[in-house]
């Protein structure tokens, strides 16, 4: 059994309410935090802890927040990014819904450390009915003295607002949720200026994941330097991963980071191996938008070495042989998948999503995907695949927002691993249009990328 | 006395300049002007916030500064990146550039007709400049293009939606220029479109000037639109004392008609002053205004060809090789045609002109 930190008390009954949170050791955090710690000490823990960002970037906490400005006079805010809407990322969800408590409790510490009075979870509208366990939660908490005024006698003061989006899931983008937050269109903003300098109205701002801010509190239970030592390298501390696609047992478990790609798919404690006895063919490992690895690449890097849980070794090579942690939407494909069809799904949902801002992105999402209808449709060609590659080529790195690269990265990873089928679609268009790909071969043993 | 702040050194495509601290690389490069000024399809300097949208200002930074020389990893929006002190960047010395500027050309013209021909923004359109200089040839796009109705937005502007390439110059101007935001964007990504909601009329007094931001032929000019081709138009500056608007124009004239008003553009076709709608629309007669003199267009466009100052005009062969004597006319056109009739004022006339126009005057006659 691996570590849990976040989900350690997920299955205890009644957890969602305070009483039941307080007593299996819940707001300890808050009160360690307010009885012997300064927020600087606070920010220097969560640095020491070597937290990464959760939401998919994996940029160090502690160095985020180190960057907030701190002009006299001005308020600063924390905001809670709570709109998850990358396809086959679902974690944030279940610890919301499961446990509002520790979500609650993480902000009440990040935000004494970051000095915000106002903080806001803002949360995709998608999850109609969360909002609501939210709710109920800062009413609990507040109710017990730890939300609102003097919060522990401390003279700190705080409310936590819950801000539905309206289902767009650029929103999740920090400077467009902070345009929608404002009340405006979700639109990303140009950085720089970057939040931490002049976020919600103007005022400095961090924007933290879910379960970043809930990681805070462990790591202000056990200490930065204890919960380093979870993990491995730079990937410290324990993730939670979103299992889906074709295995058993979907769902969501928090791994340390120091378990194999291979063991994770097949042990029983996680995925518990592919659905129906298939065979694996890939995997896209850090939500949709991180480049797809085949079954070759999966399980061992370009050198031959074994492909762990974490944020370097999934990166291991580069684009070429390697992908991104990323949100840790895990994706699994078996072999009766089809790579173009998940290739046009994903390019239709980003096209659907572009805000439409900058030409690359607003154009190119489209033109792609209209490629791949009709690669999928029996109707390419084969320059068709060649100008796909060149469209995600122009796309990627030039845009505002990295919602281009999301788009961009799925198309080209697709071509580079998986480009005979695509090929395999131009030259068999009529039996391209069954359910029976004729791809099975794509699942045995694959040479592996020097 | 306050003190003077230093002055960052830049350097644009090898070429060095000093500029004040907040300086973006943009307004670096028009310093600089001629093709190291990368081309500006969405920024406005005149309207707060616009900018980084279209892609077409990506610049590389070479160097950042002198404090950290690291280059930077993408290309940046040249509009809204700042200078810093010892910063290098690379425009039209970069190929990374100009592969990706080929890009942008490729993407706006996806959607956007090669309606040049009709377009009154023919001339003076600043993507037709841009698809000129760093385009290809032809389109890979095979799909069809996006289809809209035409919008009338109020007795004066129309909108072809089809021709326009999501700038949101207009948007801004509406934003910032009017009391009451009466119209915006609509939907997101490749469905977005610019429209008032439930077609609302534009009726502010400065909402012409949306038609002078545009950097495409979507927003037209109603009084204009049809009348004549802009290269064929003689730029006059004139001014009235206005009570609402400087009142600081550009006249275009073919013969003495006045085809239309708009305001004033520098060499980077933004506006000097922004204009009303009355002086805009309605004040179409000499008489109206104050003559300054002809306008000098610097911007590479056809409109300066042909047009006055400093040109000197090569002699008549025809008439030192034929000894004085002037070439025979076989025919006098005007003789036999009745088109473009001098009484006919095509400016006056509402809507494009058409055969009718001449019928009924030579009906009247």
């Amino acid at each position: 059994m691996g570590v849990k930190l976040l989900l350690e008390k997920a299955h205890v009954e009644g957890i969602r309410t305070f009483e039941v949170y307080r007593r299996e050791g819940g707001y300890r955090g808050v009160e360690k935090v307010f009885k012997t710690m300064s927020p600087d000490a606070v920010v220097e823990e969560v640095k020491k802890s070597g937290l990464r960002g959760r939401g998919g970037a994996g940029f160090p906490a502690g160095m985020k927040w180190s960057f907030i400005a701190k002009p006299e006079g001005v308020p600063r805010h924390l905001v809670c990014n709570a709109d998850e809407s990358e396809p086959g990322t679902f974690k944030d969800r279940y610890l919301m819904e499961n446990l509002p408590h520790l979500l609650i409790e993480g902000l009440i510490i990040s935000s004494f450390a970051l000095g915000s009075n106002a903080t806001y979870i803002y949360i995709r509208g998608e999850y109609a009915w969360i909002p609501d366990i939210l709710e109920h939660a800062i009413a609990e908490a507040k109710a017990n003295g730890f939300l609102g005024k003097n919060i522990l006698g401390s003279g700190f003061d705080l409310e936590i607002y819950v801000q539905r989006g309206a289902g767009a899931y650029i929103c999740g983008e920090e400077t467009a949720l902070i345009e929608s937050l404002e009340g405006k269109r979700g639109n990303p903003r140009i950085k720089p200026p970057f939040p931490a300098i002049k976020g919600v109205w103007e005022r400095p701002t961090v924007v933290n994941n879910v379960e970043t801010l809930a990681a805070v509190v462990p790591i202000i239970n056990m200490g930065g330097d204890e919960y380093a030592k979870i993990g491995v390298g730079k990937s410290t501390g324990t993730k939670l991963i979103s299992a889906c696609g074709n295995i058993n047992k979907p769902g969501v478990y928090e791994i340390d980071m120091t378990i194999s790609v291979e063991d994770f798919i097949y042990s029983d404690e996680y995925c518990g191996g592919i659905a129906n006895g298939k065979r694996l063919k890939a995997c896209i490992p850090g939500g949709s938008s991180v480049p797809i690895l085949p079954a070759n690449l999966l399980f061992k890097t370009a050198k031959g070495e074994t492909r762990y849980m974490n944020y370097e070794s999934l990166s291991d090579g580069g684009f070429a042989t390697g992908s991104m942690m990323g949100s840790g939407g895990f994706i699994v494909l078996d072999e009766d998948q089809s790579v173009v069809r998940n290739t046009y799904t994903l390019a239709r949902f980003y096209r659907h999503e572009s805000c439409g801002q900058c030409s690359p992105c607003r154009e190119g999402t489209g033109w792609m995907e209209k490629l791949l209808k009709r690669l999928l449709e029996g109707k390419g060609k084969i320059s068709d695949i060649d100008l796909l590659w060149d469209i995600q080529r122009k796309i990627e790195g030039n845009t505002i927002c990295p919602l281009g690269d999301a788009a961009a990265w799925p198309v080209a990873a697709a071509i580079r691993h998986f480009r005979d089928e695509f090929e395999w679609y131009v030259n068999n268009p009529v039996e391209s249009q069954t359910r029976n790909y004729g791809l099975a071969h794509y699942a045995d043993e694959r040479e592996v990328i020097a | 006395m306050s003190e003077q702040q230093p002055l960052f050194k830049v350097t644009i495509d090898n070429i060095t300049i000093e500029v004040a601290p907040g300086t973006s690389i943009l307004e670096a490069a028009r310093k600089i002007g001629g093709d190291v000024a990368p081309p500006a399809m969405c920024f406005y300097s005149k309207l707060k916030g616009s900018g980084g949208k279209c892609r077409t200002c990506l610049v590389e930074v070479s160097k950042g500064s002198e404090k950290d020389p690291r280059p930077m990893p993408k290309l940046v929006a040249s509009c809204r990146t700042t200078v810093m002190d010892g910063m290098e960047v690379k425009n039209i010395t970069s190929e990374r550039v100009i592969d990706a500027r080929a890009g942008v050309v490729e993407f706006l013209l996806l959607n956007h007709p090669l309606d040049c021909p009709i377009c009154d923004q023919a001339g003076e359109c600043h993507l037709q400049d841009l698809s000129y200089e760093h385009g290809k040839v032809g389109t890979r796009y095979e799909f069809q293009r996006r289809t809209f109705k035409k919008h009338d937005l109020g007795p004066y502007i129309q909108l072809h939606m089809t021709r326009c390439i999501m700038c949101f110059r207009c948007v801004f101007t509406a934003d910032q220029l009017t009391e009451k935001r009466a119209h915006g964007v609509l939907d997101r990504g490749d469905h977005a479109e610019i429209a008032t909601y439930i077609e609302k009329s534009l009726d502010n007094d400065f909402i012409g000037n949306v038609i002078d931001v545009c950097p495409v032929g979507a927003l037209t000019d109603k009084t204009f639109r049809f009348k004549n081709r802009v290269w064929f138009l003689k730029p006059v500056d004139a001014h009235c004392s206005c009570s609402k608007c400087s009142g600081k124009v550009t006249l275009w004239y073919r013969g003495d008609e006045v085809f239309r008003v708009t305001a004033r553009k520098d060499e980077w076709g933004e506006v000097e002053d922004w204009i009303c709608n009355e002086c805009r629309f309605e004040k179409k007669k000499t008489s109206d205004w104050t003559i300054e003199g002809p306008r000098e267009i610097s911007r590479h466009s056809v409109i300066s060809q042909g047009h006055y100052v400093g040109i000197e005009k090569p002699k008549e062969t025809f008439e030192a090789v034929m000894d004085g004597r002037k070439p025979r006319l076989f025919m006098d056109i005007h003789s036999v045609s009745e088109v473009n009739r001098p009484e006919i004022d095509l400016s006056l006339i509402e809507g494009p002109a058409h055969s009718d126009d001449f019928d009924r005057v030579t009906k009247k006659d």
